[in-house]
């Protein structure tokens, strides 16, 4: 039995993220309870907006300690994902510490606008459950103009200018950077296949 | 998708649901009637679309602050497009792109050519209230961007509904000044019409209406054609 726990980061992609998780047939909670987030099988961490907002958001709600030390499946969604690394230089602000590594912003370049929006390719770069049934070369949408190094937790990259980490995972701490609920049937599977993770 | 109150939602769902299917990347759900009759949008369906659609979607008409910003941002949309409360009161873009991101603000353009110059059109939704603002293309594409748009749809007002292919011309001319993503809109007829558009304007994408509704072209043989053609598309 999946208890799934959203946590109510304040992001205007809550809606559709849990929506993105009622086709799978699961229900979920969106929630700023640290019990109840103890309590859930799997957690999912969204966040649009600034990651120093977020960060906020979390210590307001003091969910921070408790983000931290879950044991179960956690995926950080785009600025969710970001949070999970040590630091972001947007707002050079301190985050979860939960991945190392500091996300930084997209430079500038010529002909590549920043926020970087659209469909673009992931490319795998070490086997993951995230990745079942999805595709190296498979689409999926982004939107951000921050974006976290590759490290050995990097499990698929986009090239955008500059190749980034797309999905991550650290033992139970998974991240995506696009967004899964607006992908296509590759984000669904990203979805389903975080929720079989046990 | 354009529509009026007397579309009822199931079929903007049904209709939505299939487009997602058949591969289109993103939908813009248009109410070309909410600025002409200064009233807005009615939002109930935002919500029953974006739990139907897993790609992301535009909402188009009628927003006019924040609030409704806010509003159709928060039942799921991704973005807002702004085109005649935009011209009307351009700080609203500068509020919204403040308030939400240049990333969920679209700013839609009607434009056609007068003696030799662009022009930007308002309210046509409505034709016997069309007109022209007195502004420049040119000028307005500058503006928008410095006060935030983060996205940018010129409707290029000839070629609309005629199915002759994009204004290729102007859209080249408009590339020129974006640096923030363009989009075609205006013109598709033909599958070729979107190579044309993709390889000699370098849009960000392109959008079509009527061409897909009538069933005169589908979306996965056009992005198996756009594919052979060395454009990359999702498929």
């Amino acid at each position: 039995m999946i208890r799934l726990a959203i946590i109510d980061s304040g992001g205007a992609n809550i809606a559709s993220l849990r929506f993105a998780i009622e086709r799978l047939g699961i229900d979920s909670q969106v929630t700023t309870d640290a019990a109840t987030l103890r309590a859930a099988t799997h957690v999912i961490l969204p966040g649009v907006g600034a990651a120093a907002d977020c960060m906020e958001r979390l210590r307001k709600a003091d969910l921070v300690e408790t983000i931290r030390g879950l044991r179960q499946p956690l995926l950080g969604v785009c600025v969710g994902m970001q949070l999970l690394f040590e630091s972001s230089e947007e707002g050079n602000v301190p985050c979860l510490g939960l991945l190392p590594g500091r996300v930084h912003r997209f430079a500038d370049r010529d002909g590549l606008p920043v926020p970087h929006m659209g469909w673009n390719q992931l490319e795998f770069t070490r086997p993951s459950p995230l990745l079942d049934d999805v595709a190296s070369g498979d689409h999926v949408y982004f939107v951000h103009s921050y974006c976290a190094p590759l490290n050995e937790n990097t499990v698929a990259t986009t090239t955008y200018g500059e190749s980034f980490a797309a999905i991550v995972r650290n033992g139970n701490v998974f991240g995506a950077q696009f967004h899964p609920e607006r992908s296509a049937r590759a984000g669904s599977l990203v979805l389903r296949n975080f929720l079989l993770v046990s | 998708m354009r529509f009026r109150d007397h579309v009822v939602v199931g079929d903007i769902l049904e209709l939505a649901r299939r487009y997602c299917e058949q591969g289109a990347d993103e939908l813009v759900f248009y109410d070309i009637t909410a600025s002409p009759d200064e009233r807005s949008v009615d939002r109930s369906w935002v919500r029953r679309v974006a739990a139907t659609l897993d790609i992301p979607f535009c909402v188009a008409g009628g927003i006019r602050s924040v609030a409704d910003a806010e509003e159709v941002l928060r039942e799921g949309a991704e973005k807002i497009s702004i085109n005649s409360p935009a011209l009307a009161d351009p700080e609203l873009i500068s509020r919204l792109s403040a308030r939400f991101g240049a990333q969920c603000v679209v700013v839609g353009i009607d434009s056609q050519s007068i003696d030799g110059d662009y022009h930007v059109y308002q309210f046509t939704g409505d034709p016997q209230r069309t007109r022209n603002t007195a502004r420049r293309t040119h000028d307005w594409v500058r503006e928008v961007q410095e006060r935030g748009a983060g996205e940018i749809v010129l409707n290029c007002m000839a070629s609309d509904g005629v199915r002759k292919g994009y204004d290729i011309a102007q859209l080249v001319s408009v590339r020129r000044i974006c640096n923030v993503p363009l989009i075609a809109s205006g013109g598709a007829g033909q599958p070729e019409h979107f190579t044309d558009v993709f390889k000699e304007a370098r849009v960000d994408g392109a959008l079509a209406a009527s061409v897909f509704h009538t069933g005169a072209l589908g979306i996965p043989d056009l992005k198996r054609f756009l594919r052979t053609q060395s454009i990359e598309v999702r498929l």
